[in-house]
């Protein structure tokens, strides 16, 4: 039922440390502290006295992946309570980088999404940006008929979780909204909705 | 050329009809008994004076209506005009070319009159006197792409060129085969077609981007689309979908005449020449299926091309749940004759 292989989905390519930056941001949430540890196995560990991580622990807290970080030894480590308080902080942090700044995110799609969301906004080209996805697939997505966006997918369909319509999840992506697309799925039959499948664990 | 608008409504009663004038200028899509992706681009130059492509914008006597429609469109679901604020110098480059084309192709109802940057507009159809100041947004009631476009049949989409690929930057969309701009804008050319299934594979995108980024100023090209409505409902938009998709299950026999109806779209692509930008026009047209049986040929022909089309294409276009019963009605206007080359009536 799912439209698979839609062109406008993301491709989460993974961090790999850029040699020429002059600077290295990371925006990490939960077990996207993983991908920076596994790039930071790979890579010169000179960039860490350029690098400035921000991070959420938001659904791994009791993994205490921050401590992994803290040991890698970057510039500057600060961590938010949550995701909304650490989008902030990036966004203030992009208002002032320099030329050469790397900006990396790794988490969820969700995560990713939002992140991007405020990298777009602060003039950043996506294809500069270096993802990766860890985590829950769980999604953000968009009910097409009032707009609304529901946090946290992870079936499909899925009830709106503001005009209540049932919504099939497509595969269709707005950068400029880090969300995909729902879509009512019974609107042709009213009430013939399919009973939910946990598409997005 | 005198033009006498039609008093109908694409919604509630859809009182919307072609007169037999109109059945005959249809663009009917189908040059041949079957249908698949292609990227089928001609120049877009003018043909008949009485066909569709009589003139380069095309103004019919859906005009009136259509325009009332899109303005309630407007009120219920602003989003449905957006423009990123980089795309003002194409909206400016928009204003102008359907200004002069609408001038130039019906004089008796459009008149532009230029004295350097300041003009003058004149629609009579809509009732409209408007003097601005080119390139000065103040001087009109609402930015240039949305004033002129509620002003001109068809949706319209800018797109931006940059990084060699096109970019979704701008758009009046009301009368849509179901995609969102308010999704879509600021997608690239490939985003934006991703959901289309079978094209992508056979490269029909991109060699439909390779063409698009080398087109030329004062040389625009078009293609022909089609999908089907029940109703003659110009907003198929997926924000509505949960409003107009229950028609769909209405098809019976004894209504298919009336209530389905084959929607074309002629899709004119136009190199803008200050922002370098691309004006994409989609001009929907419908007719009904009782209205297309009048002329035998297409009575034939699209007879054969929905009963043999793959089921991708027609899940995808929405066909799926009313084709059987549309194409058994239609077997009845098919005796089997072969057909002549062309998209014309014989």
């Amino acid at each position: 039922m799912l439209v698979q292989g839609i062109k406008s989905r993301p491709v989460y390519t993974g961090l790999a440390i850029d040699r020429h930056a002059q600077q290295h941001l990371f925006a990490l949430e939960g077990e996207g502290a993983l991908a920076f540890a596994d790039a930071l196995a790979q890579a010169d560990r000179k960039f860490l006295a350029t690098a400035e991580i921000l991070y959420v622990p938001a659904g791994s807290r009791a993994a205490r992946h921050d401590l992994g970080l803290s040991a890698a030894g970057p510039l500057d480590l600060w961590t938010a309570p949550t995701v909304p308080v650490l989008l902030n902080r990036l966004r203030v942090t992009l208002q002032t980088a320099a030329m050469g700044t790397r900006l990396y995110i790794a988490g969820t799609e969700g995560f990713i999404g939002e992140a991007m969301q405020v990298a777009l906004d602060a003039g950043i080209d996506f294809n500069s940006i270096l993802t990766e996805h860890r985590g829950s697939s769980a999604r953000r997505v968009q009910c097409v008929h009032c707009k609304g966006i529901t946090e946290e997918v992870i079936t499909s369909p899925f009830t709106c979780s503001h005009c209540g319509l049932p919504l099939l999840v497509r595969d269709h992506y707005s950068r400029r909204l880090g969300a995909f697309q729902g879509v009512n799925v019974d609107a042709e039959e009213p009430g013939s909705a399919p009973r939910p499948e946990v598409m997005f664990p | 050329m005198n033009i006498a608008f039609n008093d109908e409504t694409f919604r509630d009663d859809f009182t919307f009809r072609n007169s037999p004038q109109a059945i005959r200028r249809f663009p009917f899509p189908f040059h041949e008994d079957s249908y698949m992706y292609a990227v089928n681009m001609e120049p877009h130059v003018p043909l008949a004076r009485d066909s569709a492509y009589g003139t380069l914008i095309d103004v019919d006597e859906h005009y009136v209506a259509e325009m009332r429609d899109r303005a309630l469109v407007l009120k219920e679901d602003p989003l449905r005009y957006q423009a990123l604020p980089h795309m003002m110098t194409a909206q400016w480059d928009t204003l102008e070319l359907l200004m002069e084309q609408q001038a130039a192709g019906y004089p008796e109802l459009f008149t532009l009159t230029r004295d350097g940057d300041r003009w003058h507009w004149i629609n009579r159809p809509l009732n409209i006197d408007q003097r601005f100041t080119f390139g000065d947004a103040a001087t009109l009631p609402c930015e240039p792409l949305e004033y002129i476009t509620r002003q001109a049949q068809g949706d319209f989409c800018i797109v931006d060129q940059r990084d060699g690929n096109l970019w979704m930057d701008a758009g009046m969309v009301t009368t849509q085969a179901d995609w969102s701009l308010d999704f879509d804008i600021g997608m690239n050319f490939m985003e934006w077609h991703g959901p289309v299934p079978l094209a992508h594979q056979i490269g029909v995108f991109d060699r439909a981007l390779k063409f698009l980024l080398n087109l030329q100023q004062g040389r625009p090209v078009r293609r022909l689309n089609w999908t089907m409505t029940i109703n003659a409902r110009l907003d198929t938009s997926p924000e509505n979908y949960h409003k107009w998709g229950p028609d769909r299950a209405t098809v019976t026999p004894e209504n298919v005449g009336n209530k389905v109806h084959l929607r074309c779209e002629l899709q004119s692509l136009w190199r803008l020449p200050r922002s370098n930008g691309i004006l994409f026009v989609i001009r929907c047209f419908l007719i009904k299926m009782e209205e297309l049986v009048t002329v035998p040929k297409w009575a034939r022909r699209f007879h054969r091309v929905l009963r043999d089309l793959p089921p991708e294409l027609a899940d995808y276009k929405g066909l799926t749940r009313y084709r059987p019963t549309t194409v058994a009605w239609l077997a009845k206007y098919d005796d089997g004759a072969p057909t002549s080359p062309g998209f014309f009536p014989d």
